[in-house]
């Protein structure tokens, strides 16, 4: 199951090139660029690993593609994301984010079903993904 | 990609230089180069090399010739005051004109901006130099300070290989110029084959000969609306050569000091005598007692 989050999740895969094009965008509005990566597709997992420090004053997309590179090449077979941050406001708020990277077979996810107190269900999602170890999920 | 990419390839059948050369805009650029900076004779013809070569390569590649791009990385040696920065500020903007760098920024930097401190520093620091430089211009000042001889374990050759890797995987991407005294520039050469190879374009700049200086002076004052009275300008030509001829000597650095001196001098005789009624013509002009009062006069005397 294809994980649909941040930008262009329901568009085909962005292309390096469309991503250069992107993180362009984002340095001509002035924003500061992050990537992080995971391998734990659950939505509320929101703190993703980073790659590094953020990027502030980049003029060129190529040097953030550079590092992107650089992740890919180690945990290629992740879940990959840049976000751009603006400071405009005097805070940094991320204006737009999107996957550039993610593994090959998505497992996808489990709904858990368990009785609680009188006839009560409570449910729960889980990424198939997580039964293995940390590391090891997308081997 | 090209913006003017209505002619497909073949449907081209001549194409005049002076045409594409104009569409670039590098012209009034280069015009400005040619006009705005005194002397440098053989700096100017070395970018006017590299300019024509840049533009025949866009018209090649129009006409779908193999046009791979050429190495532009370089080297600026020369003694100080001679006007480096100021050519590799410009050269940014021409690159850019003529579309070989995507932004055209100029990022100066020195040692101290790519060696770290402590192990492991040193490779990040170099990185974010490079990253904030890409699609535009990296200027290392006093480049040979990177490499120390005297200290095997310097950080200095950890950004030196950095450097060398970017320059050479990222030819595309940005244009290192190095910048230096041309004789400690020779040994960090002669020490890093790796740089001497990757670097094409090695452009000496000559000292300013003493005419050079004065017309540089009168157009520093210019722009700063002042202007040398006529027993002025052969104070300042008096001045120049015994100048010259005094341990650190930095040229057009150096003129741009005394000349702020005889702007104080200037400013100190009006006030001097505040009580007189002052004219334009006062107050712009730069005579030769502002100069003549200068220590080196004073040291000749004695």
């Amino acid at each position: 199951m294809r994980v649909t989050q941040g930008c262009f999740s329901f568009l085909p895969d962005l292309t390096d090139d469309e991503i250069l094009t992107q993180v362009q965008y984002c340095l001509d509005n002035g924003w500061a660029l992050n990537i992080e990566f995971t391998d734990d597709p659950h939505p509320r997992n929101t703190y993703w690993e980073m790659w590094g420090l953020p990027m502030f004053d980049l003029r060129d997309a190529k040097a953030a593609l550079m590092e992107f590179d650089a992740c890919r090449k180690i945990y290629g077979d992740r879940y990959i994301r840049l976000s751009a941050f603006d400071s405009s406001p005097g805070w940094e708020s991320v204006r737009i984010s999107f996957i550039v990277n993610r593994p090959k077979n998505e497992d996808g996810f489990r709904l858990d079903r368990t009785g609680a107190h009188s006839r009560v269900q409570r449910y729960a999602t889980r990424a198939y993904a997580s039964d293995r170890p940390e590391g090891k999920r997308y081997a | 990609m090209s913006v003017d990419g209505e002619i497909a390839p073949q449907a081209l059948a001549t194409v005049r230089l002076a045409d594409e050369f104009a569409a670039s805009g590098a012209g009034p650029v280069l015009k400005q180069l040619d006009d705005e900076l005194i002397g440098l004779a053989p700096v100017k013809q070395r970018i006017h090399e590299i300019a024509a070569l840049l533009l025949v390569d866009r018209v090649r590649s129009r006409f779908g010739l193999a046009s791979q791009a050429p190495t532009l990385h370089m080297s600026f040696t020369g003694n100080p005051g001679t006007g480096k920065t100021t050519v590799a500020v410009r050269m940014a903007e021409i690159l850019h004109k003529l579309g070989y760098v995507r932004r055209g920024h100029l990022i100066a930097v020195t040692r101290d901006d790519l060696v770290g401190q402590y192990i492991g520093h040193t490779a990040p620091k170099t990185k974010e130099v490079l990253k904030k430089a890409m699609g535009g211009v990296l200027f290392i000042d006093e480049a040979y300070y990177l490499y120390r001889q005297e200290n095997e374990r310097d950080y200095g050759q950890e950004a030196i290989e950095i450097l060398l890797q970017v320059m050479e995987n990222n030819r595309d991407d940005l244009v290192v110029i190095l910048a230096g005294y041309a004789d400690k520039m020779d040994r960090f050469f002669g020490s890093n084959p790796g740089f001497r190879s990757r670097v094409a374009h090695h452009i000496d700049f000559p000292d300013y000969t003493d005419a050079d200086l004065i017309a540089i002076g009168e157009r520093m004052l210019a722009s700063l609306n002042y202007r040398l009275s006529e027993s002025a300008r052969e104070a300042l030509a008096e001045y120049i050569p015994l100048r010259r001829a005094q341990p650190l000597f930095a040229n057009a650095r150096s003129l741009r000091n005394a000349l702020d001196r005889a702007r104080l001098r200037q400013a100190n005789r009006l006030f001097v005598e505040r009580d007189q009624e002052l004219t334009l013509e006062a107050i712009t002009t730069i005579d030769a007692e502002d100069i003549r009062r200068s220590r080196v006069f004073q040291r000749d005397s004695v």
